[in-house]
């Protein structure tokens, strides 16, 4: 009984001292957002994540603007951006048209680098796999299933391919890099594009899943005989092989700099809508892509005010200037080209606030 | 005084009844985002084995993780059972209150305390490649796989719950039957074990509820193939494995048929738990 009457008021003050924290902290951050420090969220890809990481931190620490970055996955990114939970999304596959009439409000895309989808796999010992067409498509589909095939071997005269499964590593959830992936595929193979098309998730034929980019990298890096697809710079960092993939004019490239780049020598539609893979250029990494930064054209929405709308801007000037884009190649992206800059400061140049556009 | 009592006594209702409101409010929601898939699809989506989310020929069936969730949840529970038995009658019983039982009792305590993810790791990196040495295919990953690991995260349990209910049977029981000439095997059997099966059924569907709701490790050992399992050693996919794989990018028809997976889930962790209900209810 005695302990009785003690419990309740104990509890009672814990839920009063729980309550006072709670007020004391919504202060001081409304203190700290009158002095003109303007915070911004975004969401999205984890493909460009490395990339957004360090620039983010870069703008923070030149202007004191801070910058959240969730890397939720391309399909979030759209998402927030339709609840309105974040100040822009950030997606590896453009809006349909179908998806833009759908959203809230009109919606601009601003690409912010290019990257590529590396075919990873772990052969110790078999560097420089060469990766055809037809290649591509039976092993991702499951039909050829030994790493000593003929027809791999064929392919790949002077390297020892030893007697072992194949195994092939997808992304479980749902991936912007399988949407740039399926794509390349569904255009180099009539086959694929009948039976699995183009999509952020798809429905594998054969093989094993692993959630998000680093799940992929890290089943290969740890499992002899897989073989996956992975955004660039997880290969990268983790040191894993990538094959060289034939591209249209029938070399076998690379994943670089230089390759990516001149995946986008093309003409470029003037909302930036366009997947580069299987690029025309002789020179190019065929399963190349931009990445984008998706916002409302209109700033002026659930009270946002005209400093956010302002920063929100700026800090997009800012990530497709030549001091941002600089960053790009050290996370082995490739910066935009100049007229895909020049095509995204026009987009910028569009973006109001109650009808009066922001930048000059 | 009798103020403190009648405070006490109204903080602990309404505590009980938020308890109840958050519970039925997430039925309520599941039910709510269930609903456009049960429309689209029947009853279809509970046995159509395919599930297909590319734009344009989306189509989606729970069969493959309804499967997969049982199947590896089930023989989870078969290899787990005479370990855990043996366990429990080892530490209740033979060696009830010697030293040496109260450190694997601490040990299987211990079990019970480590992350899932910490599970998922070891199998990853350790149970995977063993098994792939003893010529395991697909890698190593698939449902026997993933058992083995869910096996060894429900032991404890199991054991611990079956262990103190064994240790509590009454002593005069025992008594009786040795005073009657039984052996220490006859004591245990007719018995110790009959006196404490509803506890030792109960520890077993608590159990097999962890199974069925576990995640992390899972996911990370059954290949995510989100096919039906063709057999023991085939690549699969769980239910819970495959909401955490894939809400993120989901929206529209995707993400009610991931909730609709998730009411399933549930619905099916209610039925376990009344089975088990039932059990001990006409056991006692």
């Amino acid at each position: 009984m005695k302990k009785m009457k003690l419990f309740v008021p104990v509890l009672l003050f814990l839920f009063v001292m729980a309550s006072c924290q709670s007020s004391n902290k919504s202060k001081e951050s409304t203190e700290a957002g009158s002095t003109k420090k303007v915070a911004l969220t975004a969401a999205g890809a984890t493909f460009p994540m490395p990339f957004y990481n360090m620039v983010f931190k870069n703008y923070t620490s030149e202007t004191g603007t801070l910058l959240t970055y969730g890397g939720i996955g391309s399909g979030g990114g759209i998402r927030s951006l339709t609840d309105k939970v974040v100040d822009f999304g950030a997606t590896d596959a453009y809006l349909s048209d179908d998806k833009l009439a759908e959203m809230p409000g009109e919606v601009v895309h601003i690409p912010t680098c290019m990257g590529a989808v590396v075919i990873a796999y772990n052969l110790p010992g078999v560097d420089g796999l060469k990766l055809s067409d037809v290649l591509l498509e039976k092993i991702f589909l499951g039909e050829i299933t030994k790493w000593n095939d003929p027809a791999l071997k064929a392919n790949n005269p002077g390297l020892a391919l030893p007697d072992k499964d194949i195994t092939v590593v997808y992304r479980s959830d749902g991936s912007g890099t399988t949407y740039i992936f399926s794509d390349f595929m569904s255009k180099i193979s009539q086959k694929w594009a009948d039976n699995l098309g183009t999509g952020k998730s798809l429905n594998w034929p054969a093989g094993i899943g692993a959630k998000g980019n680093p799940g992929v990298a890290g089943t290969i890096s740890a499992t002899e005989g897989t073989i996956g697809y992975i955004g660039s710079e997880y290969s990268f960092a983790m040191s894993i092989q990538t094959a060289k993939v034939q591209n249209s004019a029938g070399n076998y490239i690379d994943p670089s700099i230089e390759s990516i780049s001149a995946s986008a020598q093309g003409e470029l539609p003037a909302d930036t809508r366009i997947m580069l893979t299987n690029s025309d250029d002789p020179e190019s990494y065929p399963i190349s892509g931009f990445t984008w930064i998706i916002l409302y054209k209109e700033q002026a929405y659930d009270g946002r005010t005209p400093e956010q709308a302002k920063a929100t801007v700026e800090f997009l000037n800012w990530l497709i200037s030549a001091d941002a884009q600089a960053v790009a190649p050290k996370v082995h992206y490739a910066p935009l080209p100049a007229k895909a800059v020049e095509t995204a400061k026009q987009i910028l140049k569009s973006v109001t606030y109650e009808g009066k556009p922001i930048l000059k | 005084m009798v103020n403190s009592e009648k405070i006490t006594k109204i903080v602990l209702i309404s505590v009980s009844l938020l308890i109840i409101v958050i519970a039925g409010g997430m039925v309520f929601s599941l039910f709510g985002g269930a609903i456009p898939s049960f429309k689209e699809f029947g009853l279809k989506f509970i046995v159509s084995n395919n599930w297909n989310p590319t734009e344009g020929k989306e189509n989606y069936g729970a069969l493959p993780f309804i499967t997969g969730t049982l199947l590896t949840s089930v023989l989870a529970l078969i290899i787990a059972l005479p370990l855990s038995f043996s366990t429990s009658l080892f530490l209740g019983e033979y060696y009830r209150n010697k030293r040496i039982s109260k450190i694997i009792g601490t040990m299987v305590d211990l079990l019970a305390g480590i992350p899932s993810i910490v599970y998922g790791l070891w199998g990853f990196y350790v149970l995977r490649p063993f098994l792939v040495s003893l010529g395991a295919p697909n890698q190593g990953f698939g449902v026997f796989t993933a058992s083995i690991i869910l096996a060894i995260m429900i032991i404890p349990y199991a054991t611990s719950l079956s262990n103190e209910i064994i240790a509590m049977v009454p002593s005069d029981l025992k008594e009786a039957a040795y005073s009657l000439g039984a052996t220490r095997l006859e004591v245990v059997l007719n018995v110790t074990v009959p006196a404490a099966r509803s506890g030792v059924v109960a520890g077993y569907i608590l159990a097999f509820g962890r199974a069925l709701g576990e995640t992390m490790a899972v996911t990370m050992l059954i290949g995510n193939s989100n096919l039906v399992p063709k057999g023991l050693f085939a690549t699969g996919n769980s239910m819970a494995s495959l909401i955490a794989n894939q809400f993120g990018e989901a929206d529209g028809l995707k993400l009610s048929s991931l909730i609709a997976i998730g009411l399933i889930l549930f619905i099916l962790t209610g039925i376990i738990n009344a089975i088990g209900k039932f059990i001990i209810k006409k056991m006692e």
